[in-house]
């Protein structure tokens, strides 16, 4: 199959399933394009994510555009973004069209009330996924407990948590001489 | 109208940092307060359902709006202009950064982050658990996604079909008994 295809699918696929949000996302792409196809590397990936943070718009669609673009370039990335919202928009347009009438549905409420406990699960997975390559030293350590502190008890900005630990990454792994 | 609405959308998805619930004071400022388009009431009806669906908060709110300004037209103006602003800068990123990615300075910047970026998850997963609510329900479906995805493999996908028919038997049976 046609990488193009391929790239459309894969995204068609996770953002038809990616209730709860982005952080639900990272571990669609952490199985589907890092362990099944090894499209880009868990480092790599980890960065876009750090990226993400830090630039506007959804991780869905920051990640999409960054992977189609890696594969195949600007067709790969515009695919890759379509793909993602292709089916929560239609969804979303239906749910627009028959507002009210969905406003109700009981089992529709049940269903989605079994999701969302499903929905952390899948989110602390990536978690552990994601500490398994950036926990690689006492140093990383250190970073990730100061860094969850700030944000924890201090409730500092993401962005601010992000340029924080860049400047800890580079003092403690060393300036370049 | 549909120029309105791109340039509304093409804003809100300039400002939209950090995504999921950090978008919702940004679009309400924009729609409710700004516009008017809609009433606060109807809006958030409209954030709690369309967040219940998959897929971006941001993208499902434009095509809400969208739709109710101006038709199905109106829908997919609200999306595309949603999604254009991170879809023009990520290009620009992912261009530059996969020529600078393997410099020294950048690797070391990187692995700083990394870390962070497992503890911004973490406070992520301790706040979606405190608005969930700890029920022995919802911790078994929770522990078993998590253990099921870390021990046995399991697709994320299969965890949220799985899950969603046992929350449709279960919390069907817990209505029943009210």
């Amino acid at each position: 199959m046609n990488i193009l295809w391929k790239i459309f699918f894969t995204f068609l696929k996770i953002g038809a399933f990616s209730f709860g949000g982005g952080y639900a996302v990272i571990s669609m792409i952490q199985k589907d394009i890092i362990l099944d196809k090894g499209w880009i590397k868990p480092e790599e990936f980890i960065d876009i994510v750090a990226i993400a943070e830090m630039t506007p718009g959804p991780i869905a669609v920051n990640s999409s555009t960054y992977i189609g673009y890696k594969l195949a370039g600007l067709l790969g990335s515009a695919l890759g973004t379509i793909g993602v919202v292709l089916v929560p928009t239609l969804l979303a347009l239906i749910v627009s069209i028959y507002f009210n009438k969905f406003k109700h549905l009981d089992w529709v409420k049940w269903t989605l009330k079994g999701i969302r406990p499903a929905v952390l699960g899948i989110i602390a997975a990536a978690c552990f996924t994601i500490g398994k390559v950036s926990f690689v030293d006492l140093r990383s350590i250190i970073i990730g407990a100061l860094i969850f502190l700030g944000v924890y008890k201090l409730k500092i900005s993401p962005i601010l948590a992000i340029i924080i630990s860049g400047c800890l990454g580079l003092i403690l792994y060393g300036l370049p001489v | 109208m549909l120029y309105q609405i791109f340039i509304t959308f093409f804003k809100i998805g300039c400002f939209t940092i950090g995504g999921g619930y950090a978008m919702v004071p940004v679009i309400q400022r924009e729609i409710v307060e700004n516009k008017k388009w809609i009433s606060q009431d109807e809006f958030l009806d409209a954030i709690a359902l369309t967040n219940s669906l998959p897929g971006p908060l941001a993208t499902n709110t434009a095509t809400y709006v969208g739709y109710r300004m101006a038709g199905i037209s109106g829908a997919i103006t609200g999306v595309v202009a949603t999604a254009l602003p991170s879809f023009l800068i990520i290009l620009a990123i992912a261009a530059f950064f996969t020529t600078i990615k393997d410099s020294t300075v950048v690797q070391n910047i990187f692995r700083g982050i990394r870390p962070a970026v497992v503890s911004l998850i973490t406070y992520a997963v301790i706040k979606l658990a405190k608005s969930i609510g700890l029920k022995t329900k919802n911790i078994l479906i929770s522990l078993g996604t998590l253990l099921g995805m870390i021990f046995l493999n399991i697709h994320p996908i299969a965890a949220v079909i799985v899950s969603g028919i046992l929350g449709f038997f279960f919390f069907r049976e817990e209505a029943a008994e009210k």
